[in-house]
């Protein structure tokens, strides 16, 4: 029996019931976590080419779901990253303080709805689906920004509203021209013409709004600053990553007979920018949060940084490797960082990177997890960054494309300078006097560490799994054989 | 229809959007933004798209255009002054020419697409099998379900996101009463809102059983009901509901919790969204009837707003 359709179907069956337990809504993470991360390994278990006509509606009709290596990887990585992020908000809830109780309660439908919205994303390959999820992603993405900043939030809503409609204008124009959205078949009958170029221009550029990649980058920084720790985790580890999970459907299943090697260094040359441009920002912020949230602006570069690498390899399966295992590594390690500096700035004195002084003694646990997540970010043997950045700098060098070479190995560089930075700040001895410190005890308490240091181990954990995820990453590539879709017959 | 009628309806379209557009007084701008809604309905309608003129009459003039009205109302209860600022010449040449160029671009696009509609073809061969006639509720409810379901739940959600902006106080509360301040504007809004309800249920009762075999469905029907409800909670006829009401809450989720458990169930039967034989039309008018009611409810409370701290109305009944 094939259960692909249960990925989507349980997180909103959860959705609905947050809805109708109310206040204690909030508990059902205790079955979620685990039930999810169970369907996920599964998924990541089931043989090549398995797919699912859903409602066994043929193509070009219906909609074809697929677990590929990207869709096993994001599912899995997906699956953990929201279980930890759920069970930390079960033990530190956002809008906890202020007696934000609509926010307490709120926040579990919509992270049920972005969950859904995630795994159906990942797993489509119905490009009008896409669209539907996105907004599943965007509307949750857009909600959780609010509960940090109204005015972030309502930039976002605007320019993420804009992404979507230029999606949804090349959605409708692939449709008239090609009577499919569907990427396995577009791959088929893909031809050049205006109509196409026109599309593929349009949702290029509604999605690069969505990834945040520089420059379309500015609503990010923005809402991640404000937003509670949990919800900022979510925008960077889940929200950002479907709109790069759906360029590289356009660009890589769909037409990759269309896009020309310049319109692919146009992304890799906007990726570099961006890993330039995104680390000297975080590098300039004297509040964590924002440097933080400046780190995923560079880390998002090095996904488009990989594009003309895939698209120039001869053998692209180890920079298809580089790229979805950076994803991966981002995903796990910028959740974990997200938490934990969550965590650190309830204790410091305030939220400048110069008032951590003193946190490695308080909540030591916490600073090891915000110290292990910085060495996957800046690439630093042994971590699933590492090999990510390996793979991509070893395509680099093969190729000769020393640029994108450089610019990986300095914008490891420039992230070793700012995460030191805030590290060092935490060793510092405090401004004040010993009491203070004493009274950071309690605030270190154990259990709120676990979902930091468990994600940011499991983003050092990577480093060591690098063949078996790189055989999971290659399932079902766009340049395997051409193969006739065969759906699954029901019993 | 005929030439002359498109014609003078395209010259209507375009001079009811520009008057929205470059009108100063707010309430002006809506009056046409609300015009300009139905006369789209219209041209959907001259192109022989029933089914996209009914949506958008209901939500694009209907739902929009109340909701613009509430939001001017409350932008001027907080002392804004609620018209256009001055912007510089410069930067409208700049969005004219920007929008210009877009536009003709987009105009060469759609006229380089040999109009054919290939997959209408794909749909004829299928209908018989569902029992339904209406091919648009044929492609939401049937080959795209699941698209459908996604789209069910982004709604649910929206509330959901409306709700979070509550303030701190006000969770769980009820949302700001729409209703009219001028005495005699609520005593005639209160009365037609208590014809106007039945009326309006019996009408999307109507259109979701329509839906079936004629243009109509679950969202049109779901938008007359939301109509309906804000209408007669203009009027208090009715009041608006506690955000934790039990009951709300199950009219809520009742549209996509049977719709996701109707998926669920196809699983029995093969695979996730699959109708059993013979039974497609039968769980299709049941998806209908209950994403109708819910639709209906959300819309309402989407246009309500978030709950406000202390509103003073009694338990008066609810929503749903």
């Amino acid at each position: 029996m094939n259960l692909l359709g249960l990925l989507v179907a349980v997180p909103l069956g959860f959705m609905v019931a947050a809805l109708l337990l109310r206040g204690s809504g909030r508990w059902l993470i205790l079955a979620a976590a685990p039930v999810m991360a169970g369907l996920a390994l599964w998924l990541a278990l089931l043989p090549p080419g398995t797919t699912l006509l859903v409602g066994n509606w043929d193509l070009p009709l219906g909609i074809l779901l697929r677990a590929d290596g990207v869709a096993r990887l994001m599912v899995l990585a997906g699956a953990l990253v929201i279980g930890a992020i759920g069970l930390h908000a079960l033990v530190d809830p956002p809008g906890g303080n202020d007696g934000g109780a609509a926010t307490a309660e709120t926040f579990w439908p919509l992270l049920y709805l972005m969950w859904a919205g995630a795994n159906a994303g990942f797993l489509t390959t119905d490009l009008f689906n896409l669209y539907v999820t996105l907004e599943m992603v965007s509307l949750a993405a857009v909600a959780l920004a609010a509960m940090g900043s109204l005015a972030a939030a309502l930039r976002y809503f605007m320019i993420a509203m804009l992404g979507s409609l230029a999606y949804l204008l090349g959605v409708a124009l692939l449709v008239a021209n090609y009577n499919t959205v569907d990427v396995t078949l577009l791959a088929q009958v893909a031809r050049l013409d205006l109509a196409t170029v026109m599309a593929l221009g349009l949702m290029t550029a509604g999605l690069l709004i969505k990834a945040a990649l520089f420059p379309m980058h500015g609503w990010l920084p923005p809402a991640h600053a404000a937003a509670p720790a949990p919800a900022s985790a979510l925008l960077s580890a889940i929200a950002v990553k479907l709109g790069f999970v759906i360029l590289l459907r356009l660009w890589f299943e769909a037409f990759p007979a269309i896009t020309g090697s310049a319109a692919l260094h146009v992304l890799g040359g906007l990726g570099a920018a961006a890993v330039i441009y995104g680390s000297i920002q975080a590098m300039r912020q004297d509040r964590l949060k924002p440097l933080v949230a400046y780190s995923t602006v560079a880390q998002v570069g090095y996904l488009f940084l990989a594009f003309p690498l895939v698209a120039g390899a001869v053998e692209p399966s180890s920079a298809w490797a580089g790229m979805t295992l950076h994803g991966v590594a981002h995903m796990l390690a910028k959740a974990a960082m997200f938490l934990a500096a969550g965590l650190m700035l309830k204790a410091a004195a305030g939220d400048r990177i110069a008032d951590l002084g003193g946190l490695a003694q308080a909540m030591p646990l916490t600073v090891t997890a915000f110290g292990l997540a910085a060495v996957s970010l800046m690439g630093l043997p042994p971590s699933g960054g590492f090999t990510a950045k390996f793979l991509l700098l070893s395509a680099a060098i093969e190729q000769g494309a020393f640029l994108y070479a450089g610019v990986l190995v300095v914008g490891g560089l420039l992230a070793a300078v700012y995460l030191f930075r805030a590290l060092s700040a935490c060793f510092a001895p405090l401004a004040g006097a010993g009491p203070d410190t004493a009274s950071r005890g309690p605030v270190t308490g154990g259990v709120k560490a676990v979902a930091p240091l468990a994600l940011a181990g499991l983003a050092i954990v990577m480093g060591f799994a690098g063949t078996a995820l790189v055989d999971v990453s290659a399932i079902e590539v766009p340049w395997a054989t051409p193969t006739v879709i065969q759906p699954e017959v029901a019993p | 229809m005929s030439g002359a009628f498109d014609l003078i309806l395209c010259l209507m379209i375009l001079g009811t959007a520009g008057i929205a557009l470059f009108v100063r007084d707010a309430l002006a701008a809506i009056a046409f933004f609300i015009a300009f809604g139905n006369l789209m309905g219209l041209a959907w309608l001259s192109l022989g798209a029933v089914n996209v003129a009914l949506a958008e009459i209901a939500i694009g003039a209907g739902v929009t255009g109340i909701l613009l009205i509430l939001a001017r109302a409350r932008l001027l209860a907080l002392g804004d002054p609620v018209h256009s600022g001055d912007t510089p010449t410069w930067l409208w040449l700049g969005a004219f020419a920007a929008c210009t160029s877009f536009s003709v671009l987009l105009a060469a696009t759609v006229l380089s697409i040999t109009p054919e509609s290939g997959l209408d073809r794909v749909v004829a061969p299928l209908m018989p099998g569902l029992g339904i006639e209406n091919r648009v509720t044929g492609v939401l409810l049937a080959f795209r379900a699941y698209d459908t379901l996604l789209e069910s739940f982004v709604l649910l959600g929206a509330l959901v996101a409306v709700w979070s902006l509550a303030p701190a106080r006000a969770w769980p509360g009820r949302p700001a009463e729409p209703r009219m301040a001028d005495g005699q504007m609520h005593q005639v809004a209160g009365a037609s809102g208590r014809v106007l309800l039945p009326v309006a249920l019996v009408m999307a009762a109507y259109l979701v059983w329509a839906g079936s075999d004629l243009p109509g469905g679950a969202f049109q029907a779901g938008t007359v009901l939301a109509g309906g409800l804000m209408l007669a909670a203009m009027g208090g006829a009715i009041g608006l509901p506690r955000s934790d009401r039990p009951l709300l809450r199950a009219a809520l989720v009742l549209g996509p919790l049977v719709f996701l458990a109707i998926g669920l169930g196809g699983i029995a039967a093969g695979g996730f969204l699959i109708y059993p034989k013979g039974l497609a039309k039968a769980l299709i008018v049941t998806i209908e009837y209950t994403l109708f009611l819910s639709i209906g409810v959300t819309l309402a409370l989407l246009v309500a707003g978030p709950p406000v701290a202390d509103s003073p109305v009694p338990d008066a009944g609810g929503n749903g």
